[in-house]
């Protein structure tokens, strides 16, 4: 393993991240808090308790992880489609490491930002409503698992991107509708049956739910299953990097 | 002959079809300085690319010093440098991080004072604090130099060096170079110019649509193809060349009227200015002179017809 390279890699990304703090944390922090007041506050008195917790308190975990998996696909591709685009991929190619290494370095870096920036969204949480995390180490796996898995994916759009149109296709046309369809902001349970089981093929659906389960003991899936599913997605992903980093898909000619 | 890069039969053949390189055999030897020569699009940076890793080569291998370039690239790449023909840099980094960045990219541990050293060597220091983007075109091709030198590889290759470069920057680049090859690292550089691979290179290869049309000791090649020119048109005709000039390999035109000195080396540019004393010594006055030297378009153009 060429250590040295994939701290090298990671320092890089999160000096990028660091000089534009303002826009990679503060944004999110208030898109969310923009959330929190709309639905929680305002929408949310209203509403009735879902599964015995309050509406307010039940989006905290789906608002969390609709930031989570916006930042982590937008982090990992940009990461990777700017220096496919400003041409100084040539020095990582050229140097004395393999698809593992890089995965490591980049897909770390972008990982590592959208956790904090998840942790930070929950303490901005806090400051709006009062919850208590039930499974705190299962709520962490689910944070860093779904921070990876979709750093991961969002590398491989990057790999795949041939112009900063395309970098914003997936994200918007599939990831977002996902995750608003992932019952972010309502349970499953409220589905007709139908679509209750339309939606398990949505894999949102499982990381929300998951994620909501280490917060309040309650979910629409079984945590095994939520758990299982993220982890066989972020294999798929692995094994996609893995493939067009080695094969040069759209990086060597 | 103590080879540190054998390719051979390397073909490459990009998905458009187009056939960039065409069974390349090439030899580069251990500490040398070779100059790769040809027009555009003859696959010089199609070639490089392969051995750098950038470019995945069709068929055929490529040995850096003992290491296959696919098989075993960490080894062989560890031991390679790269400066690239387009000026690709990360604007917003500063100097120091882009070069410290490099040298961890290729496995090394931190070492600031290498990374000092280089910086100095190429007039880069004072700059170190700079972001790239506030940087020259001059510099930020230094810049790519350093970040290169910066895992202190054994083999460096220059793609287009000096294109786009002020004199006295290729003069330093070329002293660089020199120092280089002092301290035993083997330099492959690719150019236009046929000056610079004469003022560098200890072999010159040259390449023209995919194949090595020849390789050769640059003194042989110069001697071949460096062919320079001055004529003298002279007041009056001469009967015939006098005794004193003899020294000087002239030949005089068939209406008499014109004096024609060949030369091939710097060296002998030099005796141009003997060869005009002894002229005026001997009262042989001219009335206009012209200079001609074979172009290197020339040189390729007579390398490929006599390769046909």
């Amino acid at each position: 393993m060429n250590w040295y390279a994939i701290r090298a890699i990671y320092l890089f990304e999160m000096a990028r991240t660091f000089r534009t703090l303002l826009q990679s944390i503060l944004s999110p922090v208030i898109s969310t808090s923009l959330y929190f007041v709309v639905f929680g506050s305002a929408i949310g008195s209203r509403m009735a308790e879902i599964d015995g917790v309050h509406y307010a308190a039940f989006i905290i975990p789906g608002l969390t992880m609709l930031s989570l998996l916006n930042e982590s696909i937008s982090n990992a591709a940009f990461g990777i489609y700017m220096p496919r685009f400003a041409g100084t991929i040539y020095e990582v190619l050229s140097a004395p490491i393999s698809w593992i290494e890089i995965v490591l370095g980049y897909v770390g870096a972008a990982a590592s930002k959208s956790v904090m920036l998840g942790s930070i969204i929950l303490v901005t949480a806090r400051l709006f409503v009062s919850y208590e995390v039930a499974h705190p180490v299962w709520m962490l796996t689910f944070l860093v698992l779904t921070a990876v898995t979709f750093s991961l994916f969002g590398f491989i759009i990057g790999l795949w991107a041939d112009g900063f149109e395309k970098l914003q296709l997936v994200p918007m046309l599939i990831v977002t509708p996902l995750t608003f369809l992932g019952g972010s902001f309502y349970s499953l349970k409220m589905l007709p049956p139908v679509w209750q089981k339309v939606t398990l093929f949505n894999p949102v659906v499982y990381l929300v739910s998951g994620f909501r389960w280490s917060f309040y003991g309650v979910s629409d899936v079984s945590i095994e299953l939520s758990a299982g599913m993220t982890f066989v997605f972020m294999v798929i992903c692995l094994l996609t990097a893995r493939w067009l980093i080695r094969s040069g898909y759209r990086l060597k000619s | 002959m103590d080879p540190i890069i054998v390719a051979s039969k390397l073909t490459k053949t990009y998905a458009s079809g187009f056939q960039a390189l065409k069974g390349v055999d090439l030899t580069i030897r251990r500490g040398e300085i070779f100059a790769l020569l040809g027009p555009n699009g003859a696959g010089k940076t199609t070639l490089i690319g392969v051995i750098c890793g950038i470019v995945n080569a069709t068929s055929g291998t490529v040995l850096a010093d003992g290491h296959d370039i696919v098989r075993d690239y960490r080894a062989a790449r560890t031991k390679i440098g790269l400066v690239p023909q387009e000026l690709s840099t990360d604007m917003f980094e500063t100097v120091w991080n882009a070069v410290t960045f490099s040298r961890g990219l290729f496995g090394k541990p931190k070492d600031p004072a290498h990374v000092e050293k280089v910086l100095r060597d190429l007039s880069l220091w004072e700059k170190r604090d700079s972001k790239i983007m506030t940087l020259s075109g001059g510099m930020k091709r230094r810049l790519l130099i350093a970040k290169a030198l910066s895992h202190e590889p054994r083999i460096l290759f220059l793609d287009e060096p000096t294109a786009g470069v002020d004199v006295e920057l290729r003069r330093d680049m070329w002293k660089m170079v020199r120092e280089l090859r002092e301290r035993g690292v083997t330099v492959i550089l690719t150019t236009h110019y046929i000056e610079e691979a004469e003022e560098m290179a200890d072999r010159i290869g040259v390449i023209n649509k995919g194949e090595i049309i020849l390789v050769e000791e640059k003194a042989a090649l110069m001697q071949k193809l460096g062919q320079k020119q001055l004529t003298l048109i002279l007041q009056r005709p001469l009967a015939s060349i006098p005794e004193a000039l003899s020294e000087y390999a002239l030949e005089l035109s068939d209406d008499k009227s014109r004096l024609v000195f060949s030369f091939q080396s710097e060296a002998e540019r030099a005796r141009i200015a003997g060869l005009l004393r002894a002229l005026a010594e001997l009262g042989i006055d001219f009335k206009d002179l012209q200079t001609r030297e074979s172009s290197l378009e020339e040189i390729f153009v007579s390398l490929v017809r006599s390769d046909a």
